[in-house]
């Protein structure tokens, strides 16, 4: 097992596959100020994509690109959380999806900024000042929905109960993550639930939102064991074009 | 450009006899090209001329975020999505600072807003084309955000200090989107079979409509004269054509590409090019809402207004409770 090369998969993929959900936006968010934001923060994932993606191409040493690994992979090879995977929804799903990864990734990336691997490390720094803004503006539109008119908090709250069941996979290690733990690449995932609950318990008081008590988590992503049906539709989308017209450089 | 036969007041330019002397002082300012300040005197129909262009424009900005957007959940690799993305928000960063450069003349973003989502304010012409492969990515920046800078660069000595310094960030923004479709096409035209297909297709569907962005021949319109005289408008819409095409045509023999059209020929004596007027009857027809794309462009703006409306208030209604919070706590 290459551990350095599943575990930046991991990390690109997350970006991947949720910037490329957020850039499905583009030209039609709630208000002109959102289409910017939104376009800015898919760009930001895009950008960490390639960091990510660029690091797992050349730990694995087989010639391969980024690229390579965003477009030819079928979804099998996919090691995103399925958070990330789920469908944009209305506005209120999107920005409660982006704020549960968010949280998350803020507290992955101050982790990393330490890691053993100077690239990982490298990354994360580049990666957090773009993060610290996301969470803060999803964190201030989850609380300004939450505790907004009846329609938007019954809006965000449908989305949290939908969405919460896939938060779990964040913080379930496999033997992946466990050697990257072991070898100092990074932390070890179950550590940083404490932190995680805690924020995301403030948010949620704070937009007047009820977290559901089911502790039921679904899986599968990070492992790629088992995705949703909607990560097969995106790929069919994303990669049409490098696999219609294979070897043309774009 | 992304504004297209703007009306003015109608009544062509008064002679200076027939100018108030309010009307002869700001004429003067105009002519000693000292820029109008909001808070300056302006004629009624000076304010009105620059609401309907500026608007018109902010607009164009907005509705063209959904041609490119139609691409980049295709875009065929990362680093030409992130592009894309970039380039998109530019574009979305646009329209914001129009529309706050038309708030200083006393009409507000959301009445703006209502005026493009009913029809009443239009966008430019060529938003309402389709993009049907990744060439026609290239061919938006290189031939359509050409065009645009084409008559953007003298906007930036137009009169009204607000849109004129607006102006001023949008071209540097500008001139960066056309290099990047430039590129998207060297690499279309140098590249397979198929991909050089799909570059000359681009041109050829995108030639004629780009042409139309500068508006029909304004030599004898009256709204034109006084968009002039009010420094507005600075070059007429057949000098901007001239030039895009004498600009356009040596960079489309260096791709390989053929402009799709027979009369198109160096002319020593007029030192330009020769070339075919487009089709003014399909202009004609995608002003007044039958382009291949006015409806859905228009109902994809309507969808997002309205499912966004819920939103909108709910950020509202927190900011209010948030007020009263505060006002309460002291």
């Amino acid at each position: 097992m290459n551990t350095l090369h599943e575990f930046a998969l991991r990390m690109g993929d997350n970006v991947l596959v949720l910037g490329h959900r957020v850039s499905e936006w583009c030209g039609h968010a709630p208000v002109l100020e959102e289409d910017i934001a939104l376009a800015n923060s898919a760009l930001d994932l895009i950008g960490q994509t390639q960091l990510w993606l660029g690091l797992a191409a050349d730990a694995e040493g087989s010639g391969k690109s980024a690229d390579d690994l965003a477009f030819l992979r079928d979804a099998w090879d996919f090691r995103n959380a399925l958070l990330c995977e789920l469908p944009n929804g209305d506005f209120g799903q999107t920005l409660m999806r982006q704020y549960l990864f968010d949280a998350w990734h803020l507290i992955m990336l101050g982790k990393l900024t330490s890691s053993s691997e100077e690239r990982v490390a490298e990354i994360a720094d580049k990666a957090i000042k773009e993060v610290s803004y996301h969470v803060e503006r999803s964190r201030d539109t989850v609380i300004g929905l939450g505790d907004g008119t009846e329609e938007s908090h019954a809006r965000v709250q449908a989305a949290l109960d939908y969405l919460y069941p896939y938060v779990g996979e964040f913080f379930v290690s496999d033997k992946v993550d466990e050697a990257a733990a072991r070898a100092g690449i990074a932390p070890r995932l179950e550590d940083l639930r404490g932190a995680y609950d805690l924020a995301v318990a403030e948010t949620m008081s704070e937009a007047t939102l009820k977290l559901p008590e089911s502790e039921f988590a679904h899986k599968g992503g990070r492992t790629g064991s088992m995705h949703t049906e909607h990560l097969g539709h995106m790929l069919t989308q994303m990669q049409w074009l490098q696999r219609a017209y294979p070897g043309a450089t774009w | 450009m992304y504004a297209q036969m703007v009306k003015s007041t109608g009544k062509g330019v008064k002679s200076r006899d027939e100018m108030s002397p309010e009307e002869a002082a700001f004429q003067d300012r105009i002519d000693a090209d000292i820029k109008i300040e909001p808070k300056d005197w302006m004629p009624d129909g000076y304010r009105k001329t620059l609401i309907r262009q500026i608007g018109q424009h902010a607009h164009s900005e907005i509705v063209g975020q959904l041609p490119e957007g139609n691409w980049i959940t295709r875009a065929p690799t990362l680093e030409r999505k992130a592009i894309l993305l970039a380039k998109v928000q530019d574009e979305a960063g646009h329209g914001l600072y129009l529309y706050c450069a038309a708030e200083t003349l006393g009409v507000s973003r959301d009445d703006l807003t209502e005026q493009l989502l009913d029809g009443r304010m239009k966008y430019s012409s060529i938003f309402n084309y389709p993009t049907l492969n990744w060439a026609d990515i290239g061919a938006v920046g290189w031939l359509v955000d050409g065009a645009a800078i084409m008559n953007q660069v003298p906007l930036q000595r137009t009169s009204y200090g607000p849109y004129s310094r607006a102006m001023i960030r949008i071209c540097k923004e500008e001139s960066f989107h056309q290099r990047q479709g430039y590129d998207i096409m060297m690499k279309m035209a140098q590249g397979t079979e198929a991909q050089r297909r799909m570059a000359q297709d681009a041109l050829n569907r995108f030639w004629y409509p780009s042409l139309m962005m500068f508006g029909p021949s304004d030599k004898d319109s009256v709204h034109s004269a006084q968009s002039l005289a009010w420094k507005i408008k600075i070059d007429t819409n057949d000098e901007l054509r001239q030039k895009f095409v004498d600009q356009t045509v040596p960079q489309a023999e260096y791709l390989g590409l053929t402009i799709p059209d027979d009369n198109l020929a160096w002319n020593e004596e007029k030192g330009g090019h020769d070339f075919s007027e487009p089709d003014w009857s399909e202009f004609f027809d995608v002003v007044k809402g039958n382009g291949p794309c006015n409806k859905d462009r228009l109902d994809a703006r309507n969808k997002a207004w309205e499912d966004g409306a819920w939103v909108r208030e709910g950020l509202l209604a927190h900011a209010e409770k948030r007020a009263a919070r505060k006002t309460a706590a002291e």
